[in-house]
Order: C-alpha cells, then structure tokens, then sequence
C-alpha cells in the first residue's frame, strides 16, 4: 500500500515535469523558427521606415505603418474597453451584490461572447460600418476590436474582484462609506493586480488578432493620419507578406511576427513593474 | 465533557430534538409546557421563553422588537425581544452557528448585503428603526463600529485607515485629521508601536496589530456602539488580552456588544449576557445570574461543557 502511494506519487511528479518540459520545448521552438527566419531580416529601416515602392517585391522600406497602425488600434480599443467595462465589471461585484440572477445571467453571457471566435465580430464589425456610413478605418477597427476585447477584459477583472473578502466589503460597509466609495476605494484597490492582468490580456488579444480587422481597419502602406483613415496592422502585415513567394518577402513577415511579440512582451514587463508598489497595501 | 446538546448546524427543530425525559424539571417552563412535556408554544410568546430579569437599570440605547430573520425557508432569528443597555458590555453568547453573528451584522444593515435574508421586526437606535425603507444608511452604520472575526484593514496605509472614515464624513481638514489619527491610535494602544510607519502598508503589520487598527478605524468615525464578532477568535493570547483590556476601558465612552462562544471572555467581560440558541434567545441577565444560577437545561448544558 505504502509501495503504490510512492510509486503514485513519482508517477505524477515525472508526468508534470515531462509536460512542463514539452510546453517549454514547443514555445521555445516557436520563439527559434521566427527568431531563425526573421533575424536577418530585422533591420533599422524595418522597424523605422513605410514600405517604399516595390516593398512587397523584395524591395526597400519597412513595417512601420503596421506597427504605429496596430498600436493606435490597440490602445483605442483598449481604452475604449477598460471605459466601458470598468464599470460593469464593479458593478457586477459592488452594486449589483444583491441581484444574483442577473449578474449570473450577465456572467453567462460574457462567457459566452468571450468564445465567439472574432471573425464573428469582424462581420458585426463590418455590417456595423455599413450601417452607420463608415469605410475601413482606424474607428471602424477599433470600435470592432473595442467590442471584441470588453468581454475578455470585464471577465478577466470579475474574476478577481470575486475574490476580495467578504469581510473586507463589510469592514468598508460599517465605515459608513457608500457603493461607489467601496467599488473604487477598496476592490479596485485589491484587485489592482488583476486589473492589470485583465488590460494586458485585453490588449495582447486586440494587437495580435487579424480576423476583426481585416474588413474593418482595411491596409495601407501608410501611417494613419486622422481617425477615418484606414490603418495597416501587424498581424495582416504577417499575413499578406507571409503569403508571397518571394523568400525575402517571407523573412519580412517573421521580423514582424518577432516585432509583434517584442511588443506584447515589453509591455507585460511593464505593467509587471509598474504593479509592484500598488501591491504592498494589498491583504 | 459530555455534551449532549444538539450540535448547531444539523437545523434540528427544538421540539424535535428535546425528548419528554430531558426535561426533569418541567416547573420553570410553565405555562410553556404541553401534556407531553415538550416545548411547543414557547416560541410564539418570547416574552414566556427567555428568561429575562428586569435587572437592567441603564437606559437601553438599542431595542429590539419581534425581530425575526429568514433565509431560504430556514428561520435564522425567531423573535428577538432584546433592550441592549447603554454604556455596558453585552455579551451575546452561545454555540457557533446559533445565530449570534448574524443578529449583530442586522443591527448596522449588513444584512443588506445578503440578498437572501429575510428580516422583518424592528430594532430601533435613539427611537430611530434601523430597518426603515427610508433610513440613512452611511448615519447608522456610523453610529456603529465592526470588528469582525479577522482583521481586515483596507488596501491602504495606517494612516488612510483611520482617515478613510474621517472622510466620509466630510472632514476635510488634514491637521484635524492627522490629531484624529493620532489620538485614535493611542486610545487602542498602537501609537507607539506604529508612529514610525504610518504611512506605511496596514496588511504588513501583526495580525493582532490589525486587529487594533480595525478598533480605531472604528471608533474614529465617533461611533455610540462597538459590535465585536469574536474579535479574538484569530489572535493569540496576548492580543486577545489587549483587545479585552481595551474593551473594559472603551466601556467608559461606548456601548459594547460582543459576540463570543467562550465562556471565561463572557465572564470576563460582561455587563449583561444573552444566551442564544438555536436562533432564540434562550436566558438573559448578569453574569452572576447565568453562570451561577443558571435557569434553563439548554444553558446548564453549555455551561457544563464549555471552558
């Protein structure tokens, strides 16, 4: 009996190593085939310049137009997101304590939104744009991101907002304080962290997807310059290079794929950082 | 250690769980009793089955009236006839789950956070009813200061703590505020062992530590009463010690109601005990009257098997 708990015991110790390992292996191979097949092709002028004439035949320029394109779409619609979902996300934990049922059916339907794959909402996007007379443009795409990322951001921040204290809401309470006070003094206080969190995943979702945008946000090998222009992104700029046949072409689209993650990995160090100091008043 | 009361929590009805043999000495029920010797009507007539003595001579500073809670079907708190004497300590005692912490979170309407109670009865502060639709609420719940059964400071600092309730109520001032702090971390005994690291992060000081700064953090925002949940039910000896102590000395300016299962804090705090069982208030009155000559079985049962 003793003989089998240990062997159990072993069993499952090598299982989690073996698995950690092959997860580790596979982004790691990930990371070295873009890193391998893109490096040569990561220079200054991809990462400072607009593609210049020819540019998708092997010629000069770069990718700039789908970097700042991608990053104004993603920060619109990541501010866009945190200003719609911050209040609901408090108020599905503050206000609407009592309400059970339809902060129940709310959450189911959240969930819900946060499985439609986003091609779906690049069609409501579209449909959207043709409703309201818009063309593709850096506002159509981010009203379509905007809507894609508040489901993925308000449920993310739900879920650790549930987990402040009951005894801590109740100390607030008996402070005298209102639901308002409370929503922004003490759960969005404790569950800073997780705010955090829920805007990095909101925005790595809203840089890194193609689907909403293709039809929305439309391309161009142009920097945008009002709101109503159409932007380039970094994900179609993999997609449409990656598409070519022309090997130089090809190594483009994996500098772009290394610039996209670079991106999404600075800015998570970032707001890592940048948490730490709010954390210490944390229970 | 022979218990044989009914363990709370297993939602076993009184009538159902005293048996006619249990109960030898029928005489101090009565009027209560039917033929069979099982308590029956008792419940309807409060004023019948607690045994209160009209010993209270201070002014009752809360009344409670035919309070009754429920919740999903279950009666929580069934009839409450309670007068809470002003400036004293009240100590609300009896086993876990019998209703105590939840008639305490009633008086300051935290019971609203609850959407699945019930509750209807009146408990009326200075002739004010707490449960008035129309009640405000931020003015009663500062009439009140929690401690509840862990320390929970708010996500901030020592400071903002005790300020945060300061500023609820408007005050604005910060030297007013910064002499309130002060004062209040004095009155708990903290000032000293804190005044270098007031702006420092509450959450890393020692539970019991905690524990005090959630006490003046209450009482800065000028409460009449304190409602204490077994406050030292996560603190060592010591700091239950300190907590105790600093009761005794709050009891000059406030009302204290106390929630506790331990007999000797009983003992040692109390003014006026009420017993609970079972959602009802079983027996009330001094601690000589419950300790020494206790009345009811139920009572003379926890008494034998507490500490």
């Amino acid at each position: 009996m003793q003989n089998r708990k240990i062997l159990e015991e072993k069993f499952f110790l090598w299982l989690m190593r073996l698995v950690t390992l092959s997860i580790i292996l596979v982004f790691l191979f990930i990371m070295g085939i873009i890193i391998k097949k893109g490096f040569h092709a990561m220079t200054w002028e991809m990462i400072s310049q607009e593609p210049k004439g020819g540019f998708y035949f092997g010629k000069g320029g770069g990718i700039l137009n789908a970097i700042v394109g991608s990053l104004y779409l993603a920060l619109g619609s990541t501010f866009f997101g945190l200003l719609l979902g911050l209040p609901v996300a408090l108020g599905m934990n503050v206000h609407w304590i009592t309400k059970t049922r339809f902060v129940g059916a709310l959450r189911f339907l959240l969930d819900a939104l946060w499985g439609v794959p986003s091609i779906v909402f690049g069609a409501f996007g579209f449909a959207l744009m043709a409703y309201l007379g818009l063309r593709a443009s850096l506002l159509a795409g981010i009203i379509t991101v905007t809507l894609f990322i508040v489901p993925i951001f308000i449920r993310a921040f739900d879920e650790v907002l549930r987990t402040v204290p009951e005894g801590l809401m109740e100390a607030a309470y008996s402070l005298g304080a209102n639901k308002t006070q409370i929503a922004f003094t003490v759960f969005f206080r404790q569950a800073l962290p997780g705010f955090i969190t829920a805007i990095l995943l909101a925005f790595g979702r809203g840089i890194g997807d193609a689907a909403s945008v293709l039809f929305t946000a439309g391309y161009t090998d142009h920097i945008p310059q009002t709101i109503q222009d159409p932007t380039a992104t970094l994900p179609l700029a993999i997609f449409f290079q990656l598409s070519s046949p022309i090997p130089e072409v090809k190594a483009r689209a994996y500098a772009a794929a290394l610039i996209l993650t670079i991106i999404i990995l600075i800015i998570s160090v970032v707001s890592r950082l940048s948490t730490r100091r709010f954390k210490k008043n944390i229970l | 250690m022979s218990a044989s009361y009914p363990i709370p929590g297993n939602k076993i009805r009184l009538t159902e769980s005293f048996d006619a043999g249990f109960l030898e000495e029928p005489s101090f029920k009565a009027g209560s009793l039917d033929a069979d010797g099982q308590i029956e009507q008792s419940i309807s007539t409060p004023q019948q089955n607690a045994y209160s003595t009209n010993d209270q001579k201070a002014p009752a500073i809360l009344s409670i009236k035919n309070f009754n809670v429920q919740a999903a079907g279950s009666t929580i708190l069934k009839n409450i006839n309670l007068e809470i004497p002003k400036g004293k300590i009240t100590v609300l005692l009896g086993p876990s789950g019998c209703g105590k912490t939840t008639l305490l979170k009633c008086l300051n309407r935290l019971s609203d956070l609850h959407p699945s109670l019930k509750v209807n009865g009146k408990i009326l502060i200075d002739g004010e009813d707490i449960f008035h639709p129309t009640q405000d609420l931020t003015k009663i719940r500062q009439k009140m200061g929690l401690l509840s059964q862990r320390p929970f400071p708010l996500p901030m600092s020592i400071y903002k703590n005790i300020a945060y309730g300061l500023k609820i109520k408007g005050i604005r001032d910060k030297k007013v505020i910064k002499e309130k702090v002060e004062k209040h971390l004095k009155d708990v005994g903290l000032w000293e062992e804190v005044k270098d690291r007031l702006h420092g992060p509450a959450a890393r000081l020692s539970i019991g530590q905690q524990q005090r700064l959630c006490l003046a953090r209450g009482l800065a925002v000028g409460p009449e009463i304190i409602l204490a949940d077994e406050p030292t039910s996560a603190l060592d000896p010591i700091s239950s010690r300190k907590i105790e102590e600093e009761f005794l000395r709050l009891k000059e300016d406030y009302t204290l109601i106390v929630v506790t299962h331990i007999l000797r804090q009983a003992r040692r705090l109390a003014d006026h005990i009420v017993f609970m069982y079972f959602g009802e208030v079983i027996e009330q009155g001094t601690p000589d009257e419950i300790f020494n000559h206790p009345k009811s079985d139920i009572l003379k049962q926890y008494l034998q098997s507490g500490h």
